[in-house]
């Protein structure tokens, strides 16, 4: 089958679009097919030519403040279902985010059509189908959309590399699908920014992760201390936030992010499929752990049986020795 | 106020899942199952707010048979009713037909809150709470790092790539809770017994009038993924960190 048209679901953050959504043009571009994003936020405007720019040929702007000042999940699927209904997209492409998957679970009830989450990339090819890998990435699946479309489909970030395309500025259309009394009984009142020094987790070069073999929460000022002499940024592994002892945004895995740094230092974490399918992808990767049968050990580029805390410790004073 | 939970049995994600080469459905036998962990935390949220509130805990699952093990720890937990939607019509079900069958069973049963976690831990399909929302016709209040209830209104703090916003929403509404929401309690020996005379209704497909729930997507392969190769392994012998800081070295990162 031909594509006719594919969709973009672009979020808008500071009034650009995210780069999730900007990874899911430049694929979208390659399926054939017109390219066009819809996106929902009073900023919709500002962020429109950075969505041309990755090969928007169009974006649906809905510029209500409703769209930030609710939960986006309700608002968001009753437009996108009242402009598939007029534009018939045969595929709508979301970045796997918080607010993402709320748009997508709602539209997929409220069509009727089914969502494939954790996609890593999209095929077409007598149907429309999705790679993904379950079981902590031991095993890949394929799965066909069946029946009436639009096909829903939610790919993880970095799936793809965000790059322009050289396109020119986007035809923009204003979405002007009311947004029903129901949506207002939940409202957001505040929006808080985590304070963060140093890189993000999902874009610095070196990400240095924690896990239950640190012992104690306290443990992770090593971390921090480690990383803020790099320039890297602190993760944790699933078991860590469980307990607790760091915030749930620094979980990288299954249910947390997906990081792929140029070296990713696992410390005191034995490698549950859980936790590694969000840092395979990094380029280079080192193990410290205590028990020589980790799993982590086994994709490891350097492997280090040892106590986490005593050789961070010691990498610590090196690289404070280190000249420059 | 009438809190129901939706729970689920998964194979123990400490062991390794495998999907049936044939029918592509998860293999479940000889495969140990256990409560979804993170269905723990929203017992303990349902358990919590209905003891501040007045009202119970009803714990809702659509599952074959051995589900039920599932809903008697809730059960144990403190949960004060069961329900089992067990129909082998249902095996390999989707995420939406999964929220259609819940929503179903939750309309019966009726309810102020509807508490789930954010995904589960076998499929992490992740979109189950906000189709079920969309069916139940009430807001989705997703990812809550926090919950807080008077029996009337929520108040959320819901996590963000960014951070968390706060939010507020009036009831009813369905929640999914985030892992580390709370601290889930063990059963006790007390309510393991109290759980084998607590009620659980059974029912099918048809008792819920469900009709047309053909899934829209169907698993065409499955394949071994490329795995990375081990490198070295050395034991610290007290140069391990030297031989860390060269090899940041040799990647350029330092």
């Amino acid at each position: 089958m031909a594509l006719n048209r594919v969709w973009v679901f672009a979020e808008v953050l500071d009034g650009q679009p995210i780069t999730p959504a900007l990874e899911l043009l430049t694929r979208a571009r390659a399926l054939g097919g017109t390219v066009e994003a819809v996106c929902l936020s009073p900023e919709a405007g500002s962020a429109a030519a950075a969505l041309g720019d990755h090969g928007a040929t169009t974006v649906y702007a809905g510029t209500d403040p409703g769209y930030t000042d609710l939960l986006l999940g309700g608002p968001g699927a009753d437009a996108l279902a009242a402009l598939a209904g007029e534009h018939s997209p045969d595929l709508i492409l979301f970045p796997t985010t918080y607010t993402s998957r709320d748009v997508a679970g709602r539209l997929a009830a409220k069509l009727d059509v089914p969502v494939i989450s954790n996609g890593l990339d999209v095929s077409v090819d007598g149907g429309i189908s999705v790679e993904s890998s379950i079981f902590g990435a031991s095993q890949n699946v394929s799965t066909r959309f069946e029946g009436k479309g639009p096909a829903l489909v939610l790919i993880r970030p970095k799936s793809f590399a965000a790059e322009p395309s050289g396109g020119g500025a986007p035809t923009i259309v204003p979405v002007e699908v009311p947004i029903a009394d129901r949506h207002r009984s939940a409202r957001v009142v505040e929006r808080v920014v985590d304070k963060a020094t140093g890189p993000k987790l999902e874009e610095a070069p070196i990400v240095i992760s924690g896990g239950r073999g640190l012992g104690d929460p306290k443990n992770f000022a090593l971390l921090e201390e480690f990383a803020s002499l790099v320039g890297g940024a602190v993760g944790a592994s699933r078991a860590v936030v469980d307990a607790g002892w760091v915030p749930y945004a620094m979980q990288v895995g299954q249910t947390g992010k997906t990081v792929k740094p140029t070296v990713y230092i696992a410390c005191g974490i034995s490698g549950a499929m859980q936790h590694t399918v969000g840092m395979k992808g990094a380029k280079n990767i080192v193990a410290i752990n205590k028990d020589a049968e980790a799993p982590i050990f086994k994709l490891a580029d350097l492997g280090i049986v040892g106590d986490a805390l005593k050789v961070i410790g010691q990498v610590i004073e090196e690289l404070k020795a280190r000249p420059g | 106020m009438n809190v129901v939970v939706c729970v689920k049995q998964v194979p123990d994600p400490n062991s390794v899942g495998q999907l049936d080469p044939t029918t592509h459905n998860l293999r479940r036998d000889g495969v140990e199952v256990v409560l979804d962990p993170g269905d723990e935390f929203g017992i303990e949220a349902g358990l919590q707010l209905a003891e501040a509130n007045g009202g119970q805990v009803t714990v809702v699952s659509m599952a074959p048979e051995k589900g039920l093990d599932a809903i008697r720890k809730a059960l144990a937990m403190g949960a004060a009713k069961g329900v089992l939607v067990s129909d082998p019509s249902l095996a390999g079900a989707d995420a939406l037909t999964t929220a259609r069958v819940l929503a179903a069973a939750i309309a019966r049963e009726g309810f102020d809150l509807v508490i789930t976690a954010t995904e589960s831990t076998d499929g992490y399909t992740g979109v189950v709470p906000q189709a079920l929302a969309e069916y139940l016709g009430v807001p989705a209040v997703t990812f809550a790092k926090t919950v807080e209830c008077d029996g009337t209104s929520l108040k959320v703090r819901r996590q963000t790539e960014a951070g968390y916003d706060n939010v507020e929403a009036s009831l009813p509404a369905v929640v999914s809770v985030t892992a580390g929401v709370n601290e889930p309690r063990y059963p006790s020996l007390k309510g393991i017994m109290a759980a084998k005379s607590k009620p659980v209704d059974r029912l099918t497909v048809a008792d819920l009038g469900l009709d047309g729930l053909a899934p829209g997507q169907a698993i065409v392969s499955v394949q071994a993924a490329e795995q990375r190769k081990a490198g070295e392994v050395v034991e610290d012998d007290g140069t391990a960190a030297h031989r860390v800081v060269e090899f940041l070295a040799a990647k350029k990162v330092i």
